[in-house]
């Protein structure tokens, strides 16, 4: 008795479509997007096609940033409605956490480096 | 036996690693042995294991799991106290050309193991140990999301303490300040197993903290029983859950930190290292990026319970409640922006320092909005002076000092001043004893009723009380007046007799709170020799408001016969008011997780891996290693993890309840 | 769920459920790995932040210039995302109910994986030969670290590949091996999000330097 009631709800579960599965095409989509946003990259740095290195690094993070939405949409099935919201949610938090400790750390131990750095670079201060 | 084979076998481990020569070592370990016998051989005796292990060690049952932490806090407090007495005895005695008693070698193990185990190991089992009670009951579940991960969790965390009291009689501990920053961490300053047992000890801690983190979220967001909104949740859930998600955002860091800093020990590698492009500041950056959330991670489950306390002994609902949350909520994100003001003078100049200065300001203001909210929902209400109240009042005065001194110490220019000196001993005490410790104990003396079905001795409650507040001010303010007057941290000797009176009060003080932890202890034993007297049988004894105080004292194992559903923020009040009738008629099975070794098995194997790694036997190391991923996998064979209690075993409770409530009135 | 929370009918609250459903096995199990993903995520942050403040501290010796081979990099990296479409035709099968065709999906998604790891290690072979250890720099020590947690990460995806392999042939396509290897999809593809990191902050911007 008890696993029927168990088979029952695994199946609304299947049907509800609570959590977000994909289909061939979009996995296929999200697949030919990540190559090709893997592929500019690679072939941006390697034939150094852009006239200077600083554009190219924007030019390939913003790829990088792109690519990392493609897979969380197309593979992960990320979406608003999965688990309530949470997932998302989750999601959101940590990326908050993640851009405050990284840049927060770039930015402290930048202006440690550039305020504690040996006398022959000081000496150019006076 | 060649000496190859003798470390092949037992790596740097040798007769010369016991402390035989330490004589304050050898007598207590001579204490615990004989204690120790003696509490192995009345289990014995009494042929208790096998009901310990059934019952106790194996549980997934979140009820024992939270019982199980509160006794290792409790535990680990006696240890971690007895260094804070033996600090203050040292730094009282040693004026004048004396050395006091204790070799520097040894006092230094001393200070760093007190701060290592006051947090990891006595703050924090203490307010997870109240998480895992707690939460489940207030909103309406049955158990947590993962029983078997709590279980396993706990196990870790014991495993963690283990290694860190092995530390005192195998080897040495740690002699670098409860952080360990490089670079005297670092294996060429700190060759010795000291820093090796504080690196796996907290490792080893840190994965059951992050699971049980992960766990404890789960359980808030998709266990609440039906009704209970995010915004109706009682306001210690609202603050586990925010405590939780500090867990798992911040323990991740701490994992990594220490990682590096193995791999600079072990392997080589330069990260925090002074040459070859390593930078030691890095470490100090990081490890502060997991601590100062820590201390939030501390004090929210305390703001929480003081919530509770306030609004049950006023006879009110909570003031504020949708303020309350946002602090809480605030509060976390905001801890995350603060951490380099315990690195003020590190150098990163005057942007960096101020930016830090003024989000910690910041912060005051959510918690100050807190202290209104506590100080409202008192007012005009019907204030009952029971212990967990007092403690709560304790705290608030208490905490709102340590906070301003806070505020204080966030001003960059004064940091500069007071860093690292005994004023920011006193500071952070002021604010993890006033917060941390008394909410603990406010919470252990509101819901030890609902626990073990007893109430707590209020004499011997009140004297603990007492001797806590007095001594903690006794034993702190003289440092606040020591750090303003220049007086550094980790100081064994001193020069200046001028200072003696205050380091001999802060002394006295710690005496004070010695007898107050001493009356806490008779506090438990008297109130189980008059349990029968204490006896509360309607599982309410404080006339309370949230879900916890609708089922009995102690709970069954399945908390609830029928789950609850809820209309109201104060759930069991409302239930109260509008004339609930608790049902006699129409009990089920209840499906609930079975017990597992696993846990305990798993937690094993990952405590001896450490000790193998800290004294380099790579052989146990590997063993260990290999049979923790057999059983982890092996586990995952057994899909049978849960079971129906029968309708019948239902029936018998629910009805032996019935008779204790009929008797009651 | 379609629990009814209202009054009832007679206008009484309603303080219990006197019929309830238990929660279906696994309920928490989805939320609760992905939030120990995200946990997993904050680790990769702090390697990444130690590599972006540590890894320009060549102290004199080989810079990524001297070391990283892109087009090898490269090939790496499509095992990785090869990996990835045929894990989502894993469970593409899987939904389908089609045992043996998961199956092969799944060994062909490992087999990838261990020709992921296998490049890497012979990478670090390579550079360890030439005198590039994790011992030589801080750069070193953060780019041996960065990338070989992320390896790591992919070893434990493969023992536990295996182990998922095993327990589908042992006992089926049953909810709780669906639930396991849906799991396992998340871990994937989210190795493969660090991934992009990885090649992105590292390689990329490292030969650019």
């Amino acid at each position: 008795m008890n696993t029927d009631i168990h088979a029952a709800h695994a199946d609304d579960h299947h049907h509800g479509g609570s959590h977000a599965h994909g289909t061939f095409s979009t996995y296929m989509l999200g697949f030919v997007l990540s190559v090709v946003l893997t592929a500019i990259p690679f072939w941006l740095v390697m034939s150094g096609a852009l006239p200077s290195k600083q554009i190219t690094a924007l030019v390939i993070m913003a790829f990088a940033v792109v690519q990392i939405v493609v897979h969380m949409i197309y593979f992960l099935h990320m979406n608003t409605t999965s688990e309530n919201g949470w997932s998302m949610m989750a999601l959101i938090f940590t990326i908050v956490m993640v851009v405050i400790a990284l840049s927060g750390s770039l930015w402290v131990m930048n202006h440690l480096n550039s305020n504690m750095m040996p006398i022959h670079q000081m000496s150019g201060m006076k | 036996m060649s000496p190859d084979f003798l470390k092949l076998i037992f790596g740097r481990l040798g007769l010369d690693s016991l402390p035989l020569h330490e004589p304050i070592l050898v007598g207590t370990f001579a204490m615990v042995a004989l204690g120790g016998i003696t509490l192995l051989a009345g289990l014995t005796y009494f042929r208790l294991w096998g009901y310990l292990w059934r019952e106790w060690f194996t549980t997934v049952d979140h009820k024992r799991i939270g019982i199980m932490y509160m006794i290792l806090g409790i535990v680990m407090l006696l240890r971690g106290f007895a260094d804070a007495l033996m600090m203050r005895a040292q730094q009282a005695l040693a004026f004048g050309g004396s050395d006091g008693f204790l070799p520097s070698h040894h006092y230094d193990q001393v200070f760093t193991a007190h701060g290592v185990i006051m947090i990891f190991f006595v703050a924090m089992p203490l307010v997870t140990g109240l998480m895992n009670y707690v939460v489940p009951l207030q909103i309406g579940a049955r158990d947590v999301s993962f029983p078997f991960l709590n279980n396993f969790s706990f196990w870790m965390t014991v495993g963690g303490a283990v290694l860190v009291m092995a530390s005192l009689f195998i080897g040495e501990f740690a002699r670098t300040g409860w952080l360990a920053y490089p670079p005297l961490s670092n294996i060429g300053y700190s060759p010795d197993v000291g820093v090796d047992y504080y690196i796996w000890a907290l490792q080893v801690a840190g994965v059951g903290t992050t699971l049980s983190g992960i766990n404890l979220i789960c359980t808030i967001v998709k266990l609440r029983c039906p009704g209970m909104t995010m915004m109706k949740m009682p306001v210690f859930t609202w603050t586990s859950l925010c405590t939780n998600v500090l867990i798992v955002a911040s323990f991740p860091v701490l994992t990594v930190v220490l990682a590096l800093l193995s791999l600079d020990r072990y392997v080589g590698t330069n990260f925090f290292t002074n040459d070859f492009g390593g930078s030691p500041m890095m470490y100090v950056n990081l490890i502060w990026i997991w601590g100062h959330p820590e201390v939030y991670i501390l004090v929210l489950p305390a703001f929480g319970i003081f919530s509770e306390v306030t609004s049950t002994f006023s006879g009110k609902r909570l003031f504020g409640y949708t303020s309350m949350v946002y602090a809480t909520v605030v509060i976390t994100i905001l801890s995350y922006l603060v951490w380099l003001h315990h690195f003020f003078t590190m150098g990163s100049g005057a942007s960096v320092n101020s930016f830090f200065g003024i989000t910690t300001m910041i912060i005051s203001i959510p918690t100050g909005a807190k202290m209104f909210n506590w100080l409202f929902t008192m007012y005009r209400g019907r204030i009952r002076f029971e212990l967990p109240m007092m403690w709560t009042i304790a705290f608030m005065l208490t905490f709102v000092l340590g906070g301003m001194t806070g505020v204080l110490l966030a001003v960059p220019p004064a940091d500069f001043v007071l860093h690292n000196s005994l004023f920011l001993i006193a500071h952070f005490h002021n604010v993890i004893i006033g917060g941390v410790v008394f909410g603990a104990f406010a919470g252990i003396n509101y819901w030890f009723p609902k626990a073990f079905g007893f109430n707590l001795d209020v004499f011997w409650g009140k004297l603990s009380f007492w001797f806590w507040v007095v001594g903690f001010y006794l034993a702190f303010m003289p440092l606040y007046v020591l750090g303003l007057m220049g007086v550094t941290r980790r100081l064994r000797v001193f020069d200046d007799p001028s200072l003696q009176i205050w380091f001999v009060i802060a002394a006295i003080g710690a005496g004070l709170v010695f007898l107050g932890i001493l009356s806490m202890l008779m506090q438990f034993a008297v109130s189980f020799l008059k349990r029968e007297q204490l006896k509360d049988v309607t599982g309410d004894p404080w006339d309370a408001r949230t879900l916890e105080w609708a089922t009995s004292s102690p709970p069954p194992d399945y908390n609830f016969a029928f789950t609850p559903v809820v209309h109201d923020n104060d759930a069991w009040w409302d239930m109260k008011k509008r004339g609930y009738q608790r049902p006699l008629t129409g009990f089920k099975p209840i499906h609930m997780p079975s017990s597992t070794g696993t846990g305990i098995i798993l937690a094993g194997f990952a405590t001896a891996m450490g000790f193998g790694l800290i004294w380099y036997i790579w052989w146990l190391a590997a063993a260990s290693f290999f049979a923790m991923l057999a059983v982890g996998i092996g586990h995952t064979f057994n899909y049978h993890r849960d079971f129906d209690i029968p309708a019948d075993d239902v029936v018998r409770a629910e009805d032996a309840r019935t008779k204790l409530l009929v008797g009651a009135k | 769920m379609t629990i009814a929370v209202n009054p009832s009918q007679a206008g009484e609250p309603v303080f219990y459920l006197a019929d309830e459903h238990p929660h279906p096995e696994g309920y928490s199990t989805s939320l609760g790995f992905w939030i120990y993903l995200m946990s997993d995520c904050l680790i990769f942050a702090m390697l990444f932040a130690t590599f972006g403040v540590l890894g320009a501290n060549y102290a004199a010796g080989p810079a990524p210039k001297d070391l990283f081979e892109l087009p090898l990099v490269a090939v790496n990296t499509s095992m990785l995302l090869l990996s990835s479409i045929t894990y989502g035709f894993a469970m593409l099968t899987m939904q389908q109910n089609k045992i043996a065709q998961t199956q092969m999906w799944l060994a062909i998604t490992g087999l990838f994986g261990l020709a992921f790891i296998g490049i890497e290690l012979s990478e670090f072979a390579h550079m360890i030969h030439e005198g590039a250890t994790p011992q030589r720099s801080a750069f070193l020590s953060a780019f041996f670290t960065l990338v070989g947690t992320h390896g790591l990460h992919v070893s434990c995806g493969l023992i536990w590949l295996v182990t998922l392999m095993v327990q589908v042939w042992k006992f089926g396509l049953i909810e709780a091996n669906r639930r396991r290897l849906m799991c396992l999809s998340m871990f994937w593809h989210f190795l493969d999000v660090v991934w992009i990191g990885v090649f992105t902050f590292v390689y990329l911007l490292g030969v650019l330097r």
